[in-house]
């Protein structure tokens, strides 16, 4: 009985970890070429929900399906990967030189900004996200899967496979990991860096639509503050993973995602939240380069 | 004798003010309960973010759970007075009432400080030694667990809140504390230990090499920072008689940054200003409600394209005056 | 007894060595340079000494007592100071404040009384204020006391780096390629400089320079490193006509 609660609770835990993933691999990307904290990333996944509610509201009619899914998910990966580049283009662009604080402060400024518009323009009140695919549940033993997240597990990792294999064999890949290692040499080198930057900015964002559609799917009210809650939790796991590492944010959107499960399911719910931040001040003070991060040593 | 004669004074000027605001002064006069409930915040921001400033504008360390030690601060003097204030009064009867109260006051201000200090001590010891970005996220953690942790303690009301605090507060109070934090971060700044504060900001490994033990400087400051930070809290429980962990979160943190960045980190000037434009701002657009933070938030953006030094940079308002209006409050050295 | 003694330092990063073995001795009130192609790890041995990096082996004592381990900020306390390649002055602070910082090191005033304005702080303020502005008068600085520094042009700027370096009264100094960036004339006035210091204070100082003229004309000895090992050490006439230094430099046939 015990362990097909534990194995439970690890499905459970890997379904809710990959959307954590999804989202982590935007942090991690963004401070990997421009060592910004995008305060803002959590907000583009709420958008990519949102547009993925609107986008399957306009589908409605016809009967839920795989296809009339696809479809809605890569129209919000398609919109957020434009506001992505937007923000990168408008509001950090500027600032790009500037001390990293003020960085903060801007990333900050555009999550606010963004938050309160969702607000004002879709209403504060949560939405319903309409079915797409046909519900089923399927059982393999003692383990149950819904077909909800068994979509989130199966995209996610078909989405990351597809990222890994773009950064390590395309050429755009390879120069996004150039300009993460050094933006300066990378420029020497003749690499566009600011198409590079908004290309980052550009999959980082499709990625968290992705796992807002799937989100969406599963837990159908979204609602304009959403962001917060899984874009911190994101972001830690991302931090966990080692920032700046793309397996990295993988990997740590997985544990957080399964020790939430695990805390909530063996201890008690009330700490739910809180668990994210403990990891995370565990990891900062003990390995503070997250687990598979290397440390870098300022040159003196 | 001039140093006491200027503490004299503000004191009775700033309680008359308070007789003033409040009516009991000039009779049929008085300000609206809603300005000076405004003023007052606004007070009790002047405190946060001239503390804050000391962290992160003069030691250039980036901390924004500065929520968190204000939380410590409240929930404990309020934890105090609501618990023990009827005992302690008693012990206090030969004492006039107001006089009573001022006590009890100064004696939640008194824990407050202590227990934020510590907190600042526990948080700032390990995280200190992390750089930039990475600190930033500690003391976001922090902020945020002190305050889950908070939540959870029925013995102060857990999640509906904690009520009954008695109203110790006023505008005497805050803005008494509010120049005595400003006196003391002037005086820290314009100190030795100052210098050495400003050398971290400016380059830390220079500093280091200059003798300078940076870990402890840095310490100190935060602990200087948190135990403001911690009478900040006490009084805003004891002026709005409730507190609610909601009123805590990152988002107060952040709040607290934007107030300090408005004005130009590394001025104290600038951090009051911010914080008076800051409560300004949100109160006077207050019937925009939706519009406002919308607005707010792309301001914000802008200023930090177009003017990320805010106000003042590391200017004081005294360097612009002219030299023999400057009272016996030293204006720290010219840095901007 | 050896003022600076290191003993087979070695200091790795990863895979890549950076110092290989070294050993010196420096004298108090010795001139000591420190040459080599650029990347040999002059600059690594001063981070080494300093405790900006902790050696991977070896052992470096300061007067009999080990400095390995120890933080920057203790080991200057301890008597060594130093300079930068790269300027790092404290940019937004003024000339003097720059100086002044560096006095902090041998202070007794605290916080506390830096808030309640004790006499002992005024005093000690008093004290560091007059010992700083002396100082800037013998680095022809005192003009420019209230010059932010990164306003300085870059000759009085490395003056000021030195400077402030002296004003934690070391008993080694190390300087890290004081010369750069300067014309002749600069960095023969340099070098009566660096000669007047030794000579006052009966310190020693431990040179990283690429000005050879600057190198052979003051000091006493000259440590020549390639690739993180040592090749040759002598005093400089022996030094410039060494076959291995000057094939080091020159690269072989």
């Amino acid at each position: 009985m015990a362990v097909s609660t534990f194995l439970q609770q690890l499905v459970n835990g890997l379904s809710l970890g990959s959307i954590y993933a999804l989202i982590a691999l935007g942090y991690t990307m963004v401070y990997g070429v421009l060592r910004l904290i995008n305060f803002a990333h959590g907000d583009v996944y709420m958008l990519g929900a949102y547009a993925g509610y609107y986008l399957s509201r306009r589908l409605q009619g016809r009967d839920p399906s795989l296809v009339s899914a696809l479809i809605v998910m890569a129209g919000a990966m398609l919109a957020c990967a434009i506001i992505g580049m937007v923000i990168e283009r408008f509001a950090y662009r500027p600032v790009r030189r500037a001390s990293r604080l003020t960085l903060l402060i801007t990333a900050i400024g555009v999550s606010l900004f963004i938050e309160n518009g969702a607000q004002l323009v879709f209403g504060a009140d949560p939405k319903f996200f309409p079915s797409l695919a046909p519900r089923a549940d399927f059982r393999f033993g003692p383990v149950r899967v819904t077909s909800e997240q068994l979509t989130v597990i199966v995209v996610s990792f078909l989405l990351m496979v597809a990222l890994r294999l773009f950064i390590l064999k395309t050429r755009t890949g390879k120069a996004m990991r150039a300009v993460s290692f050094s933006i300066d040499a990378s420029k020497l080198m003749g690499i566009s860096t600011d198409g590079i930057i908004a290309i980052t900015f550009a999959l980082g964002s499709a990625l968290a639509a992705a796992a807002g559609v799937l989100i969406g799917m599963q837990i159908p009210k979204i609602d304009p503050l959403m962001g917060i809650v899984y874009g911190l939790k994101a972001f830690v796991a991302a931090v966990l993973g080692g920032i700046g590492n793309i397996p990295g944010a993988v990997l740590g959107g997985l544990l957080i995602g399964i020790s939430e499960v695990m805390v909530v399911g063996y201890l008690s719910s009330t700490y739910r939240d809180a668990i994210a931040f403990g990891i995370l001040i565990l990891v900062l003070l003990l390995r503070p380069q997250g687990i598979l991060g290397r440390v870098q040593k300022e040159k003196v | 004798m001039k140093r006491v004669a200027t503490g004299a004074g503000v004191v009775v000027g700033l309680w008359l003010v308070n007789g003033l605001a409040a009516g009991s002064l000039v009779p049929g006069f008085r300000i609206s309960p809603y300005l000076l409930q405004v003023v007052c915040l606004a007070g009790i921001n002047i405190i946060l973010a001239v503390s804050l400033n000391l962290i992160n504008g003069f030691t250039g360390q980036f901390s924004i759970g500065h929520a968190g030690f204000m939380a410590i601060g409240a929930y404990s003097s309020a934890f105090l007075t609501v618990t023990f204030g009827t005992r302690l009064r008693g012990m206090l009867a030969f004492l006039p009432e107001g006089a009573q109260s001022g006590v009890l006051l100064l004696a939640g201000l008194s824990v407050a400080a202590v227990l934020a200090a510590i907190a600042g001590f526990l948080v700032g010891v390990p995280s200190l030694r992390l750089r930039g970005d990475y600190l930033a996220i500690v003391t976001l953690g922090f902020g945020e667990i002190i305050r889950v942790f908070i939540l959870n303690i029925d013995a102060v009301g857990g999640a509906r809140g904690l009520s009954g605090i008695p109203r110790l507060a006023d505008f005497f109070w805050i803005y008494l504390f509010a120049v005595i934090t400003i006196l003391v971060v002037s005086r820290i700044v314009g100190s030795s230990f100052g210098r050495t504060l400003i050398a971290i900001r400016e380059d830390e490994i220079a500093a280091e090499a200059m003798g300078v033990d940076t870990t402890k400087s840095k310490v100190i400051s935060f602990i200087v920072s948190s135990a403001f930070a911690g009478i900040a809290g006490g009084l805003f429980g004891h002026y709005l008689m409730y507190l609610h962990t909601n009123s805590f979160t990152f988002l107060k943190s952040i709040e607290i940054i934007i107030m300090i960045v408005i004005g130009g980190l590394g001025s104290i000037t600038g951090s009051v200003l911010g914080a008076i434009l800051y409560i300004g701002l949100t109160e006077g657009l207050r019937e925009f409600a939706q519009y406002r933070m919308v607005v707010f938030s792309l301001l914000l953006v802008v200023l930090m394209i177009v003017r990320p030094q805010g106000i003042l940079g590391h200017r004081e308002f005294v360097n612009l005056l002219p030299r023999r209006w400057r009272l016996g409050v030293e204006a720290p050295p010219t840095h901007g | 007894m050896a003022l600076l003694q290191l003993s087979n330092v070695t200091m790795r990063f990863g895979g890549l060595v950076a110092v290989n073995d070294l050993s010196l001795i420096l004298e108090s009130g010795q001139l000591y340079g420190l040459i080599g192609p650029n990347g040999a790890g002059k600059t690594t041995v001063f981070n080494v000494i300093t405790g900006v990096y902790k050696p991977t082996a070896g052992e470096i004592s300061l007067d009999g007592e080990s400095l390995g381990g120890k933080r920057t900020g203790r080991i200057t306390r301890h008597g060594v100071a130093r300079t930068f390649q790269n300027i790092r002055l404290f940019a937004e602070m003024t000339v003097l404040e720059n100086v002044k910082v560096a006095f902090h090191c041998r202070q007794a005033a605290h916080v506390a009384s830096a808030v309640f304005r004790t006499n002992t702080h005024s005093e000690e303020e008093e004290r560091v204020d007059e010992h700083s502005r002396a100082l800037l008068k013998i680095f022809h600085l005192d003009h420019l006391s209230e010059e932010k520094a990164k306003n300085l042009p870059y000759g009085s700027q490395r003056r000021l780096e030195i400077a402030r370096a002296m004003a934690t009264s070391p008993r080694l100094l190390l300087l890290d390629e004081p010369a750069a960036g300067m014309n002749p004339q600069e960095a023969h006035e340099l070098m009566d400089l660096i000669r007047w210091i030794r000579d006052q204070f009966g310190m020693a100082i431990l040179l990283v320079e690429h000005n050879m003229k600057v190198v052979m004309g003051i000091c006493e000895t000259v440590h020549v490193l390639d690739y993180g090992s040592t090749i040759a050490v002598g005093p400089p006439a022996e030094i410039q006509r060494n076959p291995k230094v000057i094939e080091a430099y020159l690269g072989g046939a």
